[in-house]
């Protein structure tokens, strides 16, 4: 289990080794306080809707689930996106509605990145992967966790450099977009020396 | 605005990766090949023509406060056909695209365009204007792909074009091509040499420190 930990944080991490969410990593990190408010959101998010569509997956949608029905050769795998998009959509409104109501201020600093989450493709991403790689019920729990970790991690690290990076000398073409590209790429080869760390 | 913009603008001057910022992360995770790049470049493509005419076709019905449930609804629709018709007729490509097929349905240039643009034109200028960002989208693709394709392994398409170290050549084959982070560094060199050609894209930066305005010319 902690290996998996480890692997999904680090070694896979979802941002920099898959570039999933690069659109939110790329807009959302010219400050390291809204980072840290959208990586919060996303472990959240992802720790939540792994473990439902792991669920939603296996006792809906496999070949075979419908068995107790009478209907054995039932097979809706194909409708995995259309039912984890839905998943992630109503999850995201109902942490935004609890959040609104039990912790206002958390609500109030998360603000519009909530419903954007919904549109973050590591979330759908962490979910499929979940599909494809064949996990069970612990290992989908600890892979949500890892996944946002990893995520919130490298956009917190990212916003923090970038922070730093306004006060540098660049080229008129490089500056924004360009340096950001650069700057992630550099970022992401420092994270694959992480490939050498075993728990 | 004729309908010919709509198509031309999207390629250079309003390009959906390099100034929109949109659909970025399966333009970095499946260009390690050329022919992987254009089988995402196609799919994309025609999954913005399809969903900008049939979102367009019902922007009169749909109602504004849910209006982004209906369009991924719809996205997704589309795609898991594109996926299955993958499946049967592509099978080893889609198993190389992985999951990157499905998260067409959370590619930001999609829903971008949707809301933009879609919601507010009739059916043949949304139609032409998917056409035109999916090309521009493809453009890029193409050239990340074949980049890093002929960098990392010295070939093109799987076919070699220039004989190796390894095969008693003189081309050594850049390993890095292959891994994730020389997708960043060559979109950020592109990035940069667009805006050379074109400064007027240069994002303006939220202050400028007077030293650096001084030693600029």
């Amino acid at each position: 289990m902690s290996e998996l930990l480890i692997k999904s944080i680090f070694q896979e991490n979802l941002a920099l080794s898959f570039f999933l969410g690069m659109c939110t990593f790329l807009a959302v990190s010219k400050r390291v306080d809204t980072a840290v408010g959208l990586g919060l959101a996303v472990i959240v998010v992802q720790a939540i809707t792994v473990p439902v569509n792991y669920l939603i997956f296996n006792l809906l949608l496999i070949e075979g689930a419908w068995g107790w029905a009478g209907l054995p050769d039932v097979d809706l795998t194909f409708l995995k996106l259309v039912s984890f998009i839905g998943v992630i959509a109503a999850m995201v409104q109902i942490l935004e509605m609890t959040l609104d109501r039990f912790a206002p201020r958390l609500y109030r600093a998360l603000g519009i990145f909530l419903p954007l989450i919904t549109v973050n493709c590591a979330i759908l991403g962490g979910s499929l992967f979940m599909v494809e790689r064949h996990y069970d019920f612990e290992q989908s729990v600890v892979y949500g966790i890892g996944s946002g970790v990893g995520w919130a991690l490298a956009i917190i690290t990212f916003a923090a450099i970038r922070e730093r990076l306004k006060y540098s000398d660049m080229p008129k073409g490089v500056e924004g977009l360009a340096s950001a590209f650069i700057v992630t790429g550099l970022m992401s080869l420092g994270f694959s020396a992480f490939s050498l760390v075993t728990p | 605005m004729s309908l010919k913009h709509h198509l031309i603008s999207p390629l250079i001057g309003n390009n959906p990766i390099t100034l929109q910022i949109l659909g970025i992360c399966s333009a970095l995770a499946v260009t390690t090949t050329l022919s992987t790049a254009i089988t995402m470049s196609v799919a994309l493509t025609v999954v913005l023509c399809l969903s900008g005419g049939v979102i367009s076709l019902m922007r009169h019905h749909i109602p504004p406060s849910i209006r982004l449930i209906i369009q991924i609804t719809i996205v997704a629709s589309i795609v898991i056909v594109i996926d299955q018709f993958m499946q049967a007729f592509m099978f080893e490509m889609s198993k190389r695209l992985s999951i990157f097929v499905g998260l067409i349905v959370t590619n930001c240039l999609v829903l971008g365009r949707a809301e933009a643009f879609v919601m507010r034109n009739p059916v043949l200028p949304s139609v032409l204007d998917g056409l035109g960002n999916g090309l521009g989208y493809s453009l890029i693709l193409l050239i990340v792909g074949a980049l890093r394709e002929f960098l990392g392994t010295g070939g093109l398409m799987g076919v070699p074009l220039v004989t190796t170290v390894a095969e008693g050549g003189w081309f050594e084959p850049l390993g890095l091509m292959q891994l994730a982070p020389s997708a960043f560094f060559i979109l950020g060199l592109l990035v940069w040499l667009v805006r050379v050609l074109r400064p007027e894209q240069v994002e303006q930066p939220e202050f400028r420190l007077k030293a650096a305005e001084d030693r600029r010319p």
